[in-house]
């Protein structure tokens, strides 16, 4: 992860993308969300949604993976050249998640950060809060999902130069 | 036919949504899959991190939330899914061997604009740990299938948004 001091408002960033098998969503919803249109091919088409979809959970938890691998890539990147690594503090959550379009079986999602928001927290010395408008297209260019999530951010500390 | 539709529900209603205890091996396994950093999977990292030992992934813990919502709530209900959720706060860690608790209260109810047959039941779920100290809030309105899809719909209500 960069510095707080280091992340700059209107940073966008592609991290990846995910296809959902119809065993991958049974599997997930089985678990977790074990509604009938995320676990049953047939009660899914007798549902609103017409055919098995995607739990929204999953499709949100699809993104934080994604997004942890993508920021490991980019730290294994920061210390083969040498530079240090920011710690990420804990998150206070997320707001406005709206999941747009079912995301069906076959569908593929490409996931996609901007920061939208960057400031210092007087009541956490050496941490910054930054928050980051997330999004998920499928493969037709339709959103399938958005949210605002914030996390705090290692500022850089003494005798660490960028 | 569900037990509960749109219309059995009232700002105000408090629903107790059972308790559930959650185990080190779940909190691992969920980070493995969908959350893998050092504080959701291994003691002796997260105790470097500035967290100070292993907790749940706050997804984790939606998830959760999901489930224990699902079995003691919506099972019998005429649920519909949710186009969103307005926010989440996660106010304190989720550790291994804590027995959570979950209770749901309706805020407001709003039926649909564009369809007669449903309407939306705006809740505040309430993530406890064992000494009833609040370690999560979610705040999201899902949609539930009306009675009767031609019966007349009741006064609009103002949106939530």
């Amino acid at each position: 992860m960069k510095f707080f001091e280091d992340i700059r408002v209107g940073e966008t960033a592609e991290i990846g993308r995910h296809t959902f098998t119809a065993e991958d969503i049974k599997a997930f919803a089985a678990r977790f969300d074990p509604q009938p249109f995320h676990v049953d091919e047939a009660a899914a088409a007798r549902s609103h949604f017409g055919r098995l979809c995607a739990s929204g959970w999953h499709t949100a938890c699809v993104w934080m993976r994604l997004l942890i691998v993508h920021r490991r890539h980019e730290d294994d990147e920061r210390r083969a050249r040498g530079e240090p690594v920011a710690q990420l503090g804990p998150s206070p959550g997320f707001r406005d998640l709206q999941w747009l379009k079912p995301v069906y079986v076959g569908d593929t999602v490409a996931y996609g950060t901007e920061v939208i928001e960057a400031r210092p927290l007087n009541s956490r010395p050496g941490w910054g809060m930054i928050s980051m408008h997330n999004t998920g297209v499928n493969q037709h260019g339709e959103p399938v999902i958005s949210f605002v999530s914030s996390v705090f951010v290692e500022r850089r500390g003494e005798g660490q130069e960028p | 036919m569900p037990r509960l539709h749109w219309e059995d529900f009232a700002p105000g209603q408090v629903t107790d949504c059972g308790s559930r205890l959650i185990t080190r091996a779940e909190i691992v396994a969920f980070a493995a899959e969908y959350d893998p950093q050092p504080m959701h999977l291994d003691e002796h990292a997260a105790s470097a991190t500035p967290f100070g030992g292993l907790l749940a992934s706050g997804w984790h813990s939606c998830c959760i939330l999901m489930r224990m919502l699902t079995d003691n709530l919506l099972v019998d209900t005429s649920f519909m899914g949710a186009p969103g959720v307005e926010e989440v706060k996660w106010l304190a860690p989720l550790r291994p061997g804590e027995r959570v608790t979950l209770r749901a209260t309706v805020l407001e109810t709003r039926a649909s604009r564009s369809r007669s047959d449903l309407g939306f039941v705006r809740f505040r779920f309430e993530l406890f740990d064992a000494s009833d100290k609040l370690l999560m809030i979610l705040s999201v309105s899902p949609m539930f299938a009306r009675r009767s899809a031609d019966a007349p719909a009741p006064a609009e209500q103002p949106s939530r948004s």
